[in-house]
Parts: C-alpha cells; structure tokens; sequence
C-alpha cells in the first residue's frame, strides 16, 4: 500500500512536468490555433538557460529564475521572427514550419553548448530524500517540483479566469475578431500568450534538468506525450490539461511499475521486460486514440466552444 | 559529422605524383559523437589520435587517413555509415562502435565484405559465439565478463539478495545476465528501461527499494549514468541500500558526478592507474593533452592502433593479404595498454578485471584500482564460435 | 496532364535518365555508394507518392504514415527470422497486412478532421511502434537482422544490387503512374473534389467517407511496399522506421516536392535526401539550414520546388 502510494506520487511528478509543457502548448492552440512542434525545444532551451544561468550565478534559485525570464524573452523574439506568420495558416503548414525549427534549435544548442549535454547540480538541501508519511521516503526535489507546479497552477487559475489579460486570452480563444474590434492590441496580446508558453515549457524543463540531463532533443519524447494531454483534456482548456496530465503521468508510471510483472506471468522474462514499459506507452496512446473517436473535442473542453 | 583527415604524409605522397602515389591506409572510425553519449565518441577519437600521433600517424610505415562518422547511438543509422565506409569510401579498416545493438546491426556488412574490423568497445555475446569472424577483432570484452567480475565481488562482500536495473538493449539484457551467472544469492528484482529514451528512473527506484535487497546492481554507461547514480543519491537510498556498477561510473562522468560517486564499486578491464609503461605513457600524455584522465572506451580505442600496426607491418603494406593480417593479428603482437594480453580463439580478448572506486585526490577525483578480481578471464561464448580456418 | 516542355518537366526527364544511368555510373568508377544512396531515395519516394495520394490529393494529413513502413518491414523481417525466405509469401502477406491495418485506421480516423485527424495517426503510429518496441522475440528496441533477402525461386535475384535497384525503380515508376491513373479517374475526381469541398460531393451524392477509406487502404498497402524494399535494402528493421520524426520525415518530402503534383514526392525525397548527404559533408550543422530552409517553403513556396519551377516558366 505505501508501495503504491508512492508509486502514485512519481506519477504525479511526472503528470505535474507534463502540465507545465501541456498548458503553454494547450494556450497556443487555443488562443492562436497552432500546432506548436517547437515548443519541445522551448523546453530544452529553458533547461540550457538555466544550467548556464546556475553556473554563472553560483544559485540554484537565482539561476532558475531568470532563465524563465530568458525563456520568456526568447519565447516572444520566436514568436516575433517565426511564428507569426504562420497564424491563420492551416495545420499541416504549422506541423511543416514548426517542424522545421525544431531540427533548427536541435543542432543550434549543438553549436552553441557542444554536443555533449550539461547538468544541473542541486542545493545539498535538496539532495535527500524527506519522509511524508511513515515508511514513505520521497526525494526532496520531486516535492518541490509538485509544489511548485500546484502553485504554478493555481497562478494560471487566477491568471486565466480572474484578471483583465486573462479575459482577453479567454475571449480570444473564443472570438478573434471581437477582441480585436475592441481595440485591443491582438498582435501583443498573442506575443505575450506565446512567451508565456514559453516560459512554462522552459520552466519545465528546468525542473527536468536536475533529475536528469540537459541534452539535445530532450522535449522530442515529452512533446508528444503533452500532445496526448491536451488532446484528452480538450483543445485550450487549462483545467483539462492538469486533469489529463495528472492522469496521464500516473498511467505512465503505474503501468510501468506493475505491467512489466504481470506480464511476465504470461511470457517469459525476457519477453516480459521488453513487452511491459511498450504495454503501458500503448496504453496511453490508445486512451487518445479513443478520446478521439468517441469525444474529439476532449473530456474538459474549454468553456465558452 | 564527417571530417576527414588528409595528413601530410599524404600530401608528400601528392607532391611526388600521382602515379607513384604511395598507398594509405584508410581508417573509418565509428562511434557516437552527438546526444548524451557523445562524450564516449569523443574520448574515443582523442585517444585515437593521440596514438597515432605516437607512431608518427603511419602504420607499418604507411600513412594514415582517418574519416569519423557519427553512429547517432542509432542501429539503423551504424549500419548506414558502415555501409558508406565500406561502399563508397572503401575504407581499409573499421574501427570504434561503442554500442552492441549497433554492432550486431553492422555485422552483416562488415562480414559479406570481409572488411578488416577492430571493435573497440561494444561487446555483444553474438560477436563472441555465433557471429564471430575471421576478419573481425576486439580489444573491449564480451558484454557479460565485468558485470560477472562485479558478481563474484557481491559475493565476497557477502550480498545476499540483489536488486539489478539496466537498460533494454542487448548489452543491457547481457550485463544482467552476467550477473546472474556469477552471483550466488538471491535476484529479487530485474528492471530493463527503455533505451536511450528513459531519464526518469524514479519509478524503478521505488520498485528497488520496495525489494529490500541487501545491494542494487546498476549498468547505465555515459550521460544515463550520471542521471541514474544522481538520482539514487537523490531518492535517499544511497544510505539504505548499496550500489554496485558495471560501465556506470568512468572518468567521463566522474567531472559530474564528483563526491556522488565515491564509495560506489565497479569492475573494469583497464583503469588508468595500471602500472605498466605503455599505460604510463597513454595516461601522461593524455593528461597532458586535454587536462583529464582518459576512459576504459579511451584505452581499448588506443589499443586498436598498436594492433592494426602489427597487422600491417606483418604483410608489409599489402592489405589484400587478408588472411596473413587475421593471422598477425591473432598473435597479438603489441604492447597492450592494460599488460596482459592475448586474443581467445573467438578474437575476444584474454583479461584481468579489476575492482574500481572513484577517490578524491586533492581537488580531483580519479578512478583508482582497489583489487584484482579475476585473472585471465576468457568469455564463455567462444565455443559457439565456428571460427574458419 | 498535357506533356509540354516545362522546367519542372525537364527536371523529371533529368531525374529519371539520372536515375536510370546510376547503375551504369556505379560499374564504370565502381563505386556503388550513389547506388546504395538512390535504392534509399527512390524506396523513400514511393512512401512519399502514397502519402501524396491521400495528403496532396485527398487533403488528408496523415501524421503516421511510418507505421505503414514498419509493418512491411517488419512482415518482411519476421517472416525471414522464421525461415520463410520466399518473396512470393513475404510480399503479399506484407502488402496484405499493410492494407488491413490501414482500413482499420482509416475507418475510426476517418471519422475525424483537420487537427484532430492529424493527431489520431499519428497515436496509431505509437501504438505500432510501441508494439515493434515490445517484441522480444524479434529484437525489441535493437531491431533485427535479416541475413537473406527475399527469394523469387530463381526468378530474380534481389542480392544482386543492380538487379534491386532497377526494381525498385520500376516499381517506382509503377507507383506514380497508379497514383496518376486514380487521381485522374472518376473515383480520383470525388477524392480531389472532397478535398476543397466536402459538402458539395456529399450532396451530389458520393458516399465520401467510403471512397475516403478505399483512397487511404491505397496509400497504405503502396507504403507498406515501400516497407518491405527497405527492409530487403538495409538488411536490418528496427521500431525507428516508425518513430514520430519519420512520419514528419516523409511529410517534409512530399511538401517539399509539392503537394498534388504526380512527381513532386520524387522530387522532394530526392532533394531532401541529396542535400542533407551533401549538407553533411560541408557542415556539423546541416540542420541549421535545412530547418529555416523548411519554414520558408512553407511561407513562399507553398507549391514546393515543382510549383517553383512551374511558377517561373509562366
């Protein structure tokens, strides 16, 4: 039981990284209706701000913190250069262009960084492991990482539904054309919901960073699965994506927990260890695959569509 | 990534016309030099060069030219550079591959062309049995002989119940089993991650720590390696429960991982603190060339050159006479960075594998050897290789 | 499709005596390597030309066009791992199997549009490959092997690299020339008309959805060819003949080349392929160009390079 527990609690981690990419790229295609394959390289870009912002600064925080402005910034001049013409293009168009960056930025941090990846060193505080309930130990990072997104969250939340901006961003997902009748600066508005998502995506990948590796194409397989995300959760739709993350993090995580072993009960060992982590991935493309059939527009569809 | 090195006994050779042109030896070398690994290519290449240059970039007199493709860590991309090597620059010798699922998928070229290869890490049980060949050497081991060398060592520290992890490729399922083959206790967990895609390893490390075993056995070489010892520190369990490695801990990760990694025991065949002169020579200059120490992947890759100068001494310059060179090459006729050495009947080496540890020497840290645990370990593949006369 | 010398013409008249000389070129230098790079290309391209059909034709945006490569590979591989060498079971099983799996998908993606029909593939796709990833038996991760190429009893011999290269260049050739064939046919006419205008096919009375699926089963069993020819090329399958970036791969082709156009798949799998080989000779960072390179033919050129070399005629 407490097995499972914290067995759920990497799940959640892993939904709650999944979120932060989820909700920039879910804006974007409600907001702008883009498909955005670069947002995978906003992330890894915000995890190569940061290690070299760490490094530069001598602090974790200070380094974190302003390489989410520099993924902001570097967002927005994106969007500025590259994105902006492919608004109101169809979707292959997007799919092509934004494909394009992404093998760009790929060997661009190669030119930059060298080929050989970076790594981000955690405060020693962080580097232990704190007990959450009795016989639970649970690395002290990885609460950090829940936390802070829950509070990331809850700032969107509030962002979203209660501010003059976030109505804005609501009606434009909604109404383009009213907003803009309404004298409201559309371009500067898309500008800042696209370094926005930016500053998300990169935020997570610098909470990636440290449990793992800053290195090239690290957003390529997380991309697609914060694809799946917002397509279960529904196109735009903030609430949805955390639903979908969540569940889509401890289906992943569960499935590769307690699959591999079931399996084996079947097939050989061997077989077993190759068949259950596929197993569990299929799972959650077959979810989408499903949520597409039955409800295309998602389990939360944004309000107001 | 391409480049290739014309050097100047080449352009001497130009300048002397192009009739007369002396021949050169061509070297296509194929390793990783991109992503999280790259950092083993490049050790590789530096290495490489770096014994080149102490044979005066010629072997068995003939200059020397070197074309570098980068494998991507992709099976299906080795094969393809392979195939160019062989197809279009009708390379003389293969050398490097670090990764097995890559190897066994360039094989089948490298051995229906009979190109003269030198394997100088990736360790495939295939490459020791049933696909072995006359034309193909290795100067690495067979994938399973460290991690049962790491085996016999959990034994003497009287381990009785092991937890082992390591990724879903070939090398990763015969590193797992090598520790079974030599381990006396009890396996209560086995975990194969997806590679090289996985990072996270959060998960099976709940799996290990729900198993209660007495030790963990992990096998994750480069970048993973880094993320896989970080991230146990991490998870609390480095107080728990014991680490033991094969391939995870090197001095390429050990810059990163600094005082992580101490305390952790792994097995190698090399360690650069071997005394012998060649290795004396290999580590100094090294040293003195890039400011660290070089890699095990370093060591064997230097190793390659020392040997392909024998093989061309032996049929002076005449790399038609491939029998004669498969002969010569058999006889291991070089001065071995790691001592001892000969070639089993598989062309697998003939070793010594040592207890490892990283430990701080002033503001460094550095591999050092701590023990021998066993000596002239042959593979026990080799007599499913029918190798032809 | 009235022949008529055009730029574009010229250049697919150049492309196919190239091509059809390669072998030539290959046994005077002997250097074979244009010939191992052009069997790649032009198997690459008869993927392109099914996906053309259903994409540039169809309007149908089909993000796991790979998966169909995967399958006659792998049809192709497993069969060899289990002792069936003959290329007359081999290849219809594999074309076969291709076919139903794109009915299957067809008919629930079928059903869905625009962005929607983008990301249902593309999940069919990773199912697939996670299937390939997952099967132990036949290598998992690391792929598989195949030691013999199919056998036609004497008939043809596939090992031969000249004999595999011309059929590979007529089935080629036959593939652009089916594609033509339906798309210039009343079924063809339904397809395109669809495309710009659904609704209006759908109350002359056209039972769209049906001749959707046919059009899409189409292009999956040609792809599923081009599968089985890559497996028989590389003499080695693994799941990465399905990742996601494959399909992007192939998308890239055929826009590339042009949309609609019967050899602009040809064209663009030529180009892409050619410049990427010569790229990285010159540079480390070939993606630097390329990528922008991409962006901006989607910006200006969105005919691709055969609607640049028809623009500039007239």
């Amino acid at each position: 039981m407490l097995y499972l527990i914290e067995q759920c609690l990497n799940g959640m981690q892993l939904g709650m990284l999944l979120f932060l990419l989820a909700a920039g790229l879910t804006l974007i295609f409600g907001i702008m209706d883009l498909i955005n394959l670069a947002h995978g390289s906003l992330y890894m870009l915000g995890a190569y701000f940061a290690a070299t912002l760490v490094g530069v600064t001598g602090s974790f925080v200070a380094g974190i913190a302003l390489g989410v402005v520099a993924t902001f910034i570097a967002g927005m001049v994106l969007e500025v250069i590259a994105i902006r013409p492919l608004y109101g293009r169809d979707h292959l168009d997007h799919v092509l262009g934004t494909f394009g960056l992404l093998i760009f930025f790929n060997d661009l941090v190669r030119l930059i960084w060298g080929p050989a990846g970076l790594t981000i060193s955690l405060p020693s505080q962080m580097l232990t492991a704190v007990q959450v309930l009795p016989g639970v130990y649970y690395p002290a990072f990885r609460l950090v990482i829940i936390i802070a997104t829950l509070a990331v969250a809850l700032l969107l939340y509030v962002l979203v539904m209660r501010t003059r901006i976030g109505m804005l961003i609501r009606a434009g997902a909604s109404d383009r054309e009213m907003v803009g009748a309404l004298g409201v600066n559309i371009k500067l508005l898309y500008t800042l919901v696209f370094g926005l998502g930016a500053a998300l995506a990169g935020f997570a990948g610098m909470m990636q960073a440290p449990l793992a590796f800053v290195q090239i194409g690290m957003g390529e397989n997380i991309l697609i699965l914060a694809f799946v995300v917002i397509i279960i959760g529904g196109i735009g739709s903030i609430r949805g994506a955390f639903i979908a993350a969540v569940t889509v993090g401890i289906i992943d995580t569960i499935g590769r927990a307690f699959v591999p072993d079931l399996v084996r009960h079947f097939l050989s060992y061997s077989a077993g260890s190759s068949a259950g982590p596929a197993l569990s991935s299929m799972l959650i493309y077959t979810l989408m695959a499903l949520v597409l059939i039955f409800r295309p527009e998602g389990l939360f569809p944004a309000s107001g569509k | 990534m391409r480049k290739t090195l014309m050097l100047t006994a080449a352009l001497l050779a130009f300048s002397a016309g192009a009739a007369s042109a002396q021949k050169t030896v061509k070297i296509g070398f194929v390793s990783t030099f991109s992503g999280p690994t790259a950092a083993i290519g490049d050790d590789m290449r530096k290495s490489f060069e770096l014994a080149l240059d102490h044979h005066g970039r010629k072997l068995g007199g003939l200059p020397v030219e070197v074309i570098y493709e980068d494998d991507q860590i992709k099976p299906e991309v080795g094969v393809q550079k392979v195939q160019k090597l062989i197809e279009s620059d009708k390379v003389d010798f293969i050398v490097g591959i670090i990764w097995s699922n890559v190897l066994i998928a360039a094989l089948k070229p490298i051995i229906d062309s009979k190109t003269f290869t030198v394997v100088t890490n990736a360790g495939a049980s295939q490459l020791s049995g049933e696909m072995c060949s006359p034309y193909v050497f290795s100067t690495a081991w067979n994938n399973d002989q460290t991690p049962q060398a790491i085996g016999l060592y959990m034994n003497q520290k009287g381990v009785k119940t092991a937890f082992l992890i390591g990724p879903n490729y070939a090398a990763g399922k015969d590193m797992l089993e090598g520790v079974e083959a030599t381990f006396k206790g009890q396996i209560v967990g086995r975990e194969l991650t997806a590679w090289p895609a996985q990072v996270d390893f959060q998960a099976e490390l709940s799996k290990a720590r729900n198993a209660k075993p007495d030790a963990i056995f992990a096998f994750y070489p480069g970048g993973p390696g880094i993320q896989f010892i970080t991230q146990y520190n991490q998870s609390g369990l480095k107080g728990q429960i014991p680490l033991y490695t094969a391939f995870t801990i090197d001095s390429l990760s050990l810059p990163r991982l600094k005082d992580q990694a101490l305390g952790i025991p792994g097995a190698q065949e090399w360690v650069r603190d071997l005394p012998n002169e060649a290795n004396k020579k290999y580590v100094d200059d090294f040293r003195a060339r890039h400011k660290t120490d070089p890699s095990f992947y370093g060591a064997q890759t230097y190793d390659a050159v020392p040997l392909l100068d024998s093989v061309v001494k032996a049929v002076n310059g005449d790399l038609s006479k491939k029998d004669e060179m498969r002969r010569a090459a058999e006889k291991a006729d070089f001065k071995s960075v790691r001592g001892n050495f000969k070639f089993g009947p598989n062309h697998i080496p003939i070793q010594n594998f040592y207890l490892q540890e990283a430990v701080k020497e002033g503001d460094e840290f550095r591999m050092k050897t701590m023990a021998t645990i066993v000596e002239n370990d042959q593979d026990k593949h080799f007599q499913k290789c029918k190798m032809p006369n | 499709m009235k022949p008529r010398v055009t730029p574009a013409n010229a250049v697919v008249v150049a492309l196919i005596v190239i091509m059809s000389l390669l072998p030539v070129y290959a046994a005077a230098t002997g250097n074979t390597f244009m010939m191992t790079l052009f069997t790649r290309i032009i198997i690459l391209a008869i993927a392109a030309v099914s996906l053309n059909l259903i994409m540039g034709y169809g309007g149908m945006v089909s993000f796991g066009h790979a998966a169909y490569l995967g399958i006659g590979g792998y049809v192709a591989g497993i069969l060899a791992k289990e002792g069936v060498n003959s290329g007359f079971v081999q290849w219809p099983f594999a074309l076969l199997l291709s076919g139903l799996f794109a009915l299957g998908v067809g008919a629930l993606s079928l059903r869905t549009r625009g962005v929607y029909f983008i990301m249902i593939t593309l999940a069919f796709a990773q199912v697939v490959y996670y299937v390939a990833n997952g099967l132990d038996r036949y290598g998992g991760d690391d792929g598989l092997t195949i030691q013999r190429r199919s056998e036609f009893g004497g008939l043809v011999n596939l090992s031969n690299k000249t004999v595999f290269y011309y059929i590979c260049l007529v089935l080629l050739l036959g593939a652009i020339y089916l594609v033509w064939r339906i798309v210039n046919s009343r079924f063809g006419m339904v397809i395109q008309g669809a495309r710009s205008n659904e609704r209006r096919m759908r109350s002359i009375g056209f039972p769209v959805y049906r001749y959707r699926l046919v059009c899409f089963v189409i292009a999956g069993t040609l792809c599923g060819l081009a599968g089985v020819l890559l497996a028989n090329h590389t003499n080695f399958i693994s799941p990465a003949l399905m990742y996601w970036t494959r399909s992007g791969d192939l998308i890239v082709m055929v826009v590339l080349g042009g949309m609609g156009s019967a050899f602009g798949p040809l064209i663009g799998t030529v180009a892409l392929l050619v410049l990427e080989e010569a790229l990285s000779g010159v540079t480390e960072y070939s993606q630097i160009i390329v990528g922008p390179l991409l962006l901006l033919v989607v910006l200006y050129a969105r005919g691709g390079i055969d609607g640049v070399l028809r623009l500039r005629h007239g």
